[in-house]
């Protein structure tokens, strides 16, 4: 009898594990779907009367990037003093502070303001399109646009995904700037360079190879952000409890996947 | 009997449906039809299908078996661009109202003109307020559904689904939730689209003194498969006990099968048992 529940309780351990692994491989699946099937509807919208409507991009780029500068200008700005206090302690062990200025640069184009900017949207963006994708499905609105002969991926999908696709590259090069120059008034401040001096240097450090490894990676983090909220959004189950269920998912597994990407992408571009 | 109906013209044919939610079978084997100007109530108990049923017909599910055709086109045929087209020609009002809580009332009336019609926005606006004045919330285009109370935003559902003027309504549960007074208001305004716009109504609803007032037809579901369909003379006077169990709201008496009330106790399978 012992090893007979013993026996049992590996199998439902295994069972458990086939499950987790069949709902991952699922959502892996439903994502791409969905992928494609905005872009279907991006191409073929026109063709079969269901154009995707400027405007609906429009809103969606307002509220993922004109409204989310400032809380990315703070965070910009505190990174980059973050980092020239953080290089000038470090460097100072070799006496070499004003060598500062490489350091910065690099790792703010390259890695800072696009993990940061994708991090925020995430934040911002993902748990919000995982709510009102979640909440539309439970109170219907979904099967209401379905039998209005309105596709919800056309209409709700594609203008979110286009607008945040759109807007973080675009918040990540001006956390770029941000980061850069509240770097350089620290520096300015501790090692004396002067503004221009300390401008020309970075000018002279980045190549436009620097910036694109930054923006084409928070391309990648903001089609991840856009398609895990609008899958856990779908995925809703049982009311309002399962909407904040989501909604946390969504915004946990967007940066788990956007630092995951973070490293692949720069492990398989700099070799 | 009204007038307005057209036995001839069969709107809805449903014939030997059959439908699974994952293996288990919730319809099985339903046929029906729904004429030109009838209301037709679909009526039973919780889990009968009667929500299941309505969904197939508003083509939100894939069926396992059968046909269902709506305005003559079996729909499980039908491409993207024509299911569109016949989705212009039905209005579905959902049973919490379904309105999309970020637009105001009048441009949720207007998303179906805006979305399949090249009419300009002034036109729209009109067309919007012609019905909302149907359903009287005359000059509540302007407020957020948030605003508005329960029979108001079933109303102003019920505006959004006649909007482009549909051959067929379908009203899920429409009296659900609602006092007295108001339920009957709604029950006036879906005789009232019958009459005045020639429309063909399915109402699922479980409120018999609705059923009574509105219904030309019934059809009475119960464990997915149909128990009766006829008039309201015919539902009376009809010899079956559940039917009268339902009219007289009669509790049913549970089936009594021994072996699946001990797999319901022990949670295990008995030897022998019927599989649940």
């Amino acid at each position: 009898m012992a090893s007979n529940s013993q026996t049992s309780s590996i199998t439902a351990t295994i069972e458990k594990i086939g499950r987790t692994t069949v709902t991952a491989v699922e959502e892996i699946g439903n994502g791409g779907a969905l992928i494609f099937e905005s872009l279907y509807w991006l191409v073929m919208g026109r063709r079969l009367r269901q154009p995707v409507r400027l405007p609906s991009i429009f809103a969606q780029m307002m509220e993922i990037g004109i409204h989310a500068i400032p809380i990315v200008a703070l965070m910009a700005a505190t990174i980059g003093v973050m980092l020239a206090i953080q290089g000038i302690h470090t460097l100072r062990i070799f006496g070499a502070e004003s060598r500062v200025t490489i350091g910065i640069a690099l790792s703010i184009t390259r890695e800072f303001a696009p993990l940061i900017t994708g991090i925020l949207v995430a934040g911002r963006s993902g748990s919000a399109l995982a709510a009102r994708i979640g909440t539309m499905k439970i109170n219907q609105e979904i099967d209401a646009l379905y039998v209005m002969g309105i596709n919800p991926v056309r209409f709700l999908v594609v203008p979110a995904l286009l607008g945040t696709v759109i807007m973080v590259p675009c918040l990540t090069f001006f956390s770029d700037i941000v980061g850069l120059f509240a770097a350089g008034l620290y520096v300015n401040a501790e090692l004396s360079i002067s503004m221009a001096a300390y401008f020309d240097e970075v000018r002279e450090i980045l190549t436009t190879d620097h910036l694109m490894h930054g923006l084409s990676k928070s391309a990648i983090f903001a089609v991840l952000i856009a398609v895990i909220g609008v899958v856990n959004g779908a995925a809703v189950t049982g009311g309002a409890e399962g909407v904040g269920r989501v909604t946390t998912r969504a915004v946990v597994q967007s940066i788990s996947a956007i630092v995951v990407t973070d490293m692949i992408f720069a492990f398989v571009v700099t070799r | 009997m009204n007038p307005n109906i057209n036995p001839d013209h069969k709107l809805i044919e449903v014939e030997d449906l059959v439908t699974h939610y994952g293996s288990r079978m919730i319809l099985k084997g339903v046929s029906l039809d729904v004429r030109e100007g009838e209301i037709m109530v679909i009526m039973g108990g919780s889990g009968s299908g009667k929500s299941t049923l309505l969904r197939h017909l508003m083509a939100l599910e894939r069926h396992t078996s059968g046909t269902i055709r709506i305005l003559g086109e079996d729909i499980a045929r039908l491409g993207t661009r024509e299911l569109v087209e016949l989705r212009t020609n039905t209005g579905v009002a959902f049973q919490g109202g379904a309105l999309f809580s970020s637009m105001t009332v009048g441009e949720n009336i207007m998303l179906p003109l805006y979305e399949h019609t090249d009419l300009d926005r002034k036109t729209m606006e009109i067309m919007a307020r012609m019905k909302l004045e149907v359903v009287s919330l005359a000059g509540f285009e302007n407020l957020m559904p948030s605003e508005l109370s329960g029979g108001m935003i079933k109303r102003a559902a019920m505006a959004r689904a006649i909007v482009m003027d549909p051959k067929i309504l379908f009203c899920d549960e429409p009296s659900a939730g609602l006092d007295p007074v108001v339920s009957s208001a709604l029950d006036e305004l879906i005789l009232r689209l019958r009459d005045a716009m020639r429309m063909s109504v399915v109402v699922v609803t479980h409120e018999l003194e609705s059923v009574f007032k509105i219904a030309d037809r019934v059809t009475v579901l119960d464990q997915g498969k149909i128990l009766f369909i006829g008039t309201l003379d015919e539902l009376r006077a009809s010899p079956s006990e559940r039917i009268q169990n339902l009219l007289n709201r009669r509790p049913e008496d549970a089936d009594l099968d021994v072996d699946a009330y001990l797999t319901r106790l022990t949670g295990e399978t008995v030897p022998g048992a019927a599989s649940l």
